[in-house]
């Protein structure tokens, strides 16, 4: 329950620790909040030669509110839960946070580290896939811009190079007459999500959906974008009928894997009971947001 | 492979250390072989148990998810400075006592560190909050009825002797 030995670096500016990174590759891991590596290296699943602490770079935390939102990769959780313009323009977030992990884990971890480590049950990557956010790579050779939907490969694997870093994840605001829910279900508060929804819903003058987007954690080996599933709802005011409808499409394109909390059939049973319910909710918002 | 080595300087309940730390020396490592303040516990070592928290410039963390080198600067607080000079208990430390908040102990530095700072920002919470906050220490001996009765009546008892 002890990491093993490492050589440690404290990063004394961006390129400085994106040149060690080019440097050493994949023998090297950034330490962010450390929630997710430092466990790992505790357990010793994670042995990496070269720890780059990215924890004094200043020019990758913090939040620009502009007409979308730029969320430095440093930027800690408990940063996200106090800056209500934030959790205003992003109000999955603002029903999300209280879900991950604990307080003591919220001081510390960050929006890049747990991006990043991409686990599939957790809940940002799904609110990521669901907002659309855009995440920005750099490496010493550049940098490039990913949609969230092309970065996470698969569980625990994103589309990061061995020499890249992501700074930082914008995401659009949220549409006027919209409206979003983020609902989970865990066997023990904070613990990762049997499963969980992220749904937006947007409605045209008519109070009809206009446009939905809509993805889950914790049911697949990433998170898993069911926008196209709950396509119908485009053209629909808030009824039952188009939203079980929606919610039995969810149901039919996941295929959750099980695990020891939950067998893939309540895997799924919950999926559709949580989308059913987030998207009335969602509806409900928006409704009260036009 | 040499030990990779770091000189650091950290502030422990007021008190200033210089302390050379191998960089895999996990901060409630240091706290309890180097300092040797064991009144900082270690339970479950990734994350879960919240026996180590300690507090990080004012804010609870995990000791056992962050490394001594990455401490360097910084002022921690930890079970040991929450007692006056003189062994008067903090409002919290009495009422975890009066309300038979612990039994065998091992969670309570990590409990009552979580709650110091709870009830620093929070200075009438609703039970409901308290049980929130309480969420990432485990306890396997008492349940938490006693050590929420107990979280509360320290809240009541801090609002009373504020000026």
């Amino acid at each position: 329950m002890k990491p093993a030995p490492f050589k440690y670096i404290a990063a004394s500016s961006l390129d400085h620790a994106l040149t060690l990174k080019a440097e050493h590759g994949d023998e090297a891991r950034f330490l962010a909040g450390g929630q997710s590596l430092v466990p790992a290296m505790n357990f010793r699943l994670a042995r990496p030669a070269v720890v780059i602490d990215i924890n004094g770079l200043d020019e990758v935390a913090g939040i620009d509110h502009g007409s979308t939102i730029r969320v430095g990769a440093l930027t800690r959780y408990c940063a996200l839960e106090r800056d209500s313009e934030f959790l205003g323009c992003c109000a999955l977030f603002a029903d999300a946070l209280p879900h991950i992990a604990h307080p003591q884990i919220r001081n510390r971890g960050t929006i890049g580290g747990n991006l990043s480590h991409a686990d599939p049950a957790s809940e940002l990557p799904a609110i990521a896939v669901a907002m659309e956010a855009r995440m920005r790579l750099k490496s010493a050779r550049g940098e490039r811009v990913l949609a969230a939907s092309e970065f996470f490969q698969g569980s625990l694997t994103t589309d990061l190079a061995a020499d890249e870093m992501l700074v930082d994840v914008e995401f659009p605001a949220l549409p006027p007459r919209g409206g979003v829910c983020f609902m989970e279900m865990a066997r023990r508060r904070g613990d990762f999500a049997i499963a969980g929804v992220a749904v937006i819903v947007t409605l045209d003058m008519e109070g009809r959906c206009s446009k939905v987007r809509l993805a889950l954690c914790g049911v697949g080996d990433t998170p898993v974008d069911a926008s196209e599933a709950a396509a119908p709802l485009v053209g629909q005011a808030c009824a039952d009928e188009p939203i079980k409808a929606a919610a039995a499409a969810i149901q039919a394109t996941i295929e959750p894997a099980g695990n020891v909390h939950a067998s893939a059939d309540y895997q799924r049973h919950l999926a559709g009971v949580l989308a059913q319910r987030a998207i009335r909710t969602a509806y409900q918002r928006a409704v009260h947001a036009a | 492979m040499q030990p990779d080595r770091h000189e650091i300087s950290i502030s422990v309940n007021g008190t200033a250390y210089r302390r050379s730390v191998e960089s895999r020396t996990l901060l409630s490592d240091f706290l309890r072989h180097d300092l040797l303040l064991a009144g900082t516990h270690v339970g479950c070592e990734h994350g879960v148990c919240g026996a180590c928290t300690v507090l990080l410039d004012g804010a609870p963390i995990r000791s056992c998810l962050m490394l001594a080198v990455q401490a360097n600067g910084h002022e921690l607080s930890t079970i040991e400075g929450l007692a006056s000079d003189s062994g008067e208990l903090s409002p919290v430390q009495r009422a975890m006592h009066e309300h038979h908040g612990l039994q065998c102990g091992y969670c309570t530095p990590g409990i009552l560190m979580t709650m110091t700072a709870f009830l620093k920002q929070n200075p009438s919470p609703s039970e409901e909050k308290v049980r929130e906050a309480l969420s990432g220490n485990l306890c396997r001996c008492t349940g938490y009825q006693h050590i929420v009765d107990a979280v509360m009546a320290a809240a009541q008892a801090m609002r009373a002797a504020a000026p």
